[in-house]
This record gives C-alpha cells, structure tokens and sequence, in this order.
C-alpha cells in the first residue's frame, strides 16, 4: 500500500500542524482537512492572519512582550499605574494575569528562568533593563514567577539586584487554591499555606 | 526489569508536551533517570521539583532502556527551601553536584549524608559545615579523597591544621613550619566532628573544598564551579556571622 494518500502540499500542512502543541499526526490530520474543507470560510483568513503575525509581530523593546507595535499596548497605556511592575516568566503568564484583570501596572516579561540543569544564567534572561526601569518612577515590583525552584531562584535572584534601590519588593502568595481540597494537597503547598496565613 | 527504591530528585526535563524525564538519587543504584509520564500534569507538577523524596519504582523491558518511573512523594522539601535564597542556592548545588555522579552507581554513603543535607539547607546554624562536610564526602567518592588522618610527614594525629595542595594529605604544625605560605589551611571540625565550627573555620573548609573540587571535578571538565556554590557559601557565611552574634559559643553537633 502505498504510504501517502494525498499530495506534498497537503502532507506538507499535516506536517506542519502536527508541530503544534497539543496536536499530533492524526490530530493534524483531521484539522487539515477541517482547513480544507472550510476553504473560504477559514483556510484563507487563517493564511492571512500568519502572514500578518510573521510580519508585524515584534518583542516589545521595554518590557519583552509580544504586539505588534513597539513599545508595545501595555507600555503605551497611560491609564496604567505606572508605580507597579509585575515581572513575569513568559507572555503566557502576562496573559493570565490579564484574563484574571488583578493588576493594573505595568510588566516586564524575563524570557524564562535561571536553570542550571538547562544551562540557563542572568545573560539568557530580560534582565539587563530591569533596574533602569524600576528606577523610573516604579515603586512597587511584584515577582509573579512560577512556585517552582528556578521560578523562586530567579525571584530571589532579582530581590538581591534590586536591593540596592528604595522599591518595595513582594511575591506571590503561595498556598491552597480556590476550589483545592486539603486532603489532596501535597505537604510543600500545606506548609507553605500555614505559614502564609492570615488573620481574618 | 522493574526495581522500588527510594530517591531524592536532582533533575527535572521536559519531555514532549506531557511527560518528564526524571533524575534521581537512589539509595541503592545512585545517579538513575527515568520517564515520568504526565509529568508535566498540575498534579504531577508539585511533586517532580528538585530536593522532594520519593518512592521510585521504575521498570522497563531491558536494563538498559531509559525505563519509566512511578513515583509517590515521600518527603515534601522544596517549598520549605523556597523561602530562603541561602537554602535554594545550597540545593541547586547539592544537585549539581551529585548530577557529577556516574549513572548507575550506587553511592549509598553519599545518598545517606545527601538526605542529611538536604534535611538541614534550611537551618542556618548547621547548612554550611554540612555542605563542606558534604564536598568533602563527594570528593572521596569520586576518587579524590582528602586523607586528613595523620601528617603526611611526621605520621602524627596531632595539631593536624595543613593541608597538602599537591598531595591533599594533612601536615601539623611542626612540618607545615617551612611552607605555610603554600599550603591550605585545615579548619578543626572536618577532622573532629566535636569541635565547635567557628565563622572562620568555615571560611577555610569552603577554601579548602573550592580548591580540591575545582583541581580534580570541574577543572579536567573544562568547567568553572556553578554560580550557585559561591551564593550558598556566602548567604551560609553571612548567616553564620548573624548566629555569632546571638549564640556565641553553640556547638553545631
């Protein structure tokens, strides 16, 4: 039998969709054909629209972000509290911070965090324009990195670079969930949750 | 081929879009990686940080095969070291180093005296004269064993304060007298676990560790020591410094 059932250009789509997180070849498979199908509908604004994100799409010189204009539309905003930065690991937690709409400030994304085991140090990160922001009129830095070891080694790391200046630094509260049961905690989340607690 | 043992996690990647590869520090195989799958789940993810212990059972249809992992938690540590940069310096180092180790090999002594440690990471008063106590546990493992029983010239047990750089031997006082300039100062409670550890003593067991595991593990690797052993051992010092001042004359053993 024979191994291709359709041409290289569609074998070449289903190859490329199959890259995408969360799809597979057989997953592929069946969006491409959706695509095919849809022809109109949704194939040619889908082309369209990664035309455009290929060309426009730029990483925001201040805070690291992706839009695509740069600065980008969060550092433009004037209605944001310009005393707070949230520093965050990737646009992915930029993002769900700004789904939740908990913080009106500005943010600086680092690109990742310090690694070891990945061979990841300070260089690999957003940091070299940190401090000369945090120094233009910012009074709050809140860390919003990951409750992981090099989430917290990275926070820690940037606690110690800015010690020097008169901002106040705070993280995250660490601790049960909303809609977390107790029985089905690890002990780490636990503990950390009774020695954050608070009085009510 | 299938084992259970219990480990502590030294290393934690990515695999794919769900899973983990896992390595760990076993009490009876040393250094062993495996696939975690769904490790990368929200579940999973409190679990698979580095300085938890856990029960480990990993099997797969041959020995040599990469094998995938079971595992349950059995000590929850990270979030305690989350909260001090002194503690996650030190674990990040305790993990780097036993990631030198061979795979594979079991190195139950230093499994023993690694649990200890990372145990102790987040208490102030003892973290550093373990971890130097530990550096020195993993040189000898490795091969590079210091031997600090008896002067290398005189063969007494007594006044032993040198150490030898080319050799690693320890000298007393008396032969140490014509080349102190060039030899390594030898604090106290790394031959005497009885001996009080001192802000000093301190300072040169870090020295004296720096200079053997630079010579003969990262050096022939065309490495330089991590980062994370020069936080440790400063954030360890300061933290030392701070306890003197409370608590002057406390043993820490």
């Amino acid at each position: 039998m024979a191994d291709r059932v359709a041409g290289p250009e569609i074998e070449r789509l289903i190859q490329l969709l199959a890259r995408l997180p969360g799809l597979g070849p057989r997953s592929a498979r069946r969006a491409a054909l959706h695509l095919i199908r849809k022809r109109e509908e949704l194939l040619a604004p889908l082309s369209d629209a990664l035309v455009v994100a290929r060309e426009r799409i730029v990483t925001c010189s201040s805070c690291g972000s992706i839009d695509t204009s740069n600065p980008c539309t969060i550092c433009r905003d004037v209605r944001r509290d310009s005393s707070v930065l949230v520093v965050v690991e990737t646009v992915a937690d930029l993002w769900a911070l700004e789904r939740a709409k908990v913080v009106n400030g500005h943010y600086h994304v680092l690109g990742g965090t310090l690694s070891p085991l990945d061979g990841i140090g300070p260089k690999d990160l957003n940091l070299s324009n940190l401090t000369e922001r945090v120094s233009d009129g910012v009074k709050e830095v809140i860390l919003a990195v990951n409750a992981t070891v090099d989430g917290q080694t990275t926070a820690h790391y940037i606690t110690d670079i800015l010690k020097g200046s008169e901002v106040k630094v705070s993280r995250l509260a660490h601790g049960v969930p909303v809609g977390g049961e107790l029985d089905y905690l690890d002990e780490g989340t636990l503990s950390a949750a009774m020695r954050q607690r608070s009085i009510v | 081929m299938e084992w259970r043992d219990q480990g502590l996690i030294i290393g934690v990647r990515r695999h794919g879009e769900t899973s983990a590869i896992v390595e760990l520090f076993t009490s009876e195989r040393g250094r062993h990686t495996g696939l975690v799958r769904g490790g990368r789940s929200r579940k999973m993810q409190p679990l698979l940080q580095l300085g938890n212990s856990v029960h480990a059972h990993w099997h797969s249809r041959l020995d040599e095969h990469l094998g995938t992992y079971n595992l349950e938690m059995s000590r929850s540590r990270a979030a305690l070291l989350m909260e001090s940069p002194t503690s996650l310096h030190g674990l990040q180092w305790l993990c780097q180093l036993l990631r030198l180790s061979s795979e594979r090999e079991p190195h139950p002594v230093l499994y023993q005296t690694a649990m200890i440690v990372a145990e102790h990471l987040s208490d102030a008063a003892t973290c550093g004269a373990l971890m130097a106590r530990f550096e020195l546990g993993f040189l000898s493992e490795l091969g590079f064993g210091l031997a600090l029983e008896e002067c290398a010239v005189t063969g007494s047990n007594q006044a032993l304060n040198f150490v030898s750089p080319k050799t690693g031997r320890a000298v007393c006082d008396e032969a140490a007298e014509p080349y102190k300039a060039r030899l390594l100062p030898l604090p106290k409670f790394l031959v005497d676990t009885t001996f009080a550890v001192e802000h000093d003593d301190l300072t040169k067991a870090f020295a004296l560790t720096c200079f053997f595991l630079e010579r003969n593990i990262f050096g022939p690797r065309a490495q330089a020591i991590p980062d994370a052993r020069g936080a440790f051992v400063s954030g360890a010092l300061e933290k030392m410094a701070e306890n003197s001042l409370t608590h002057p004359q406390q043993n820490v053993f």
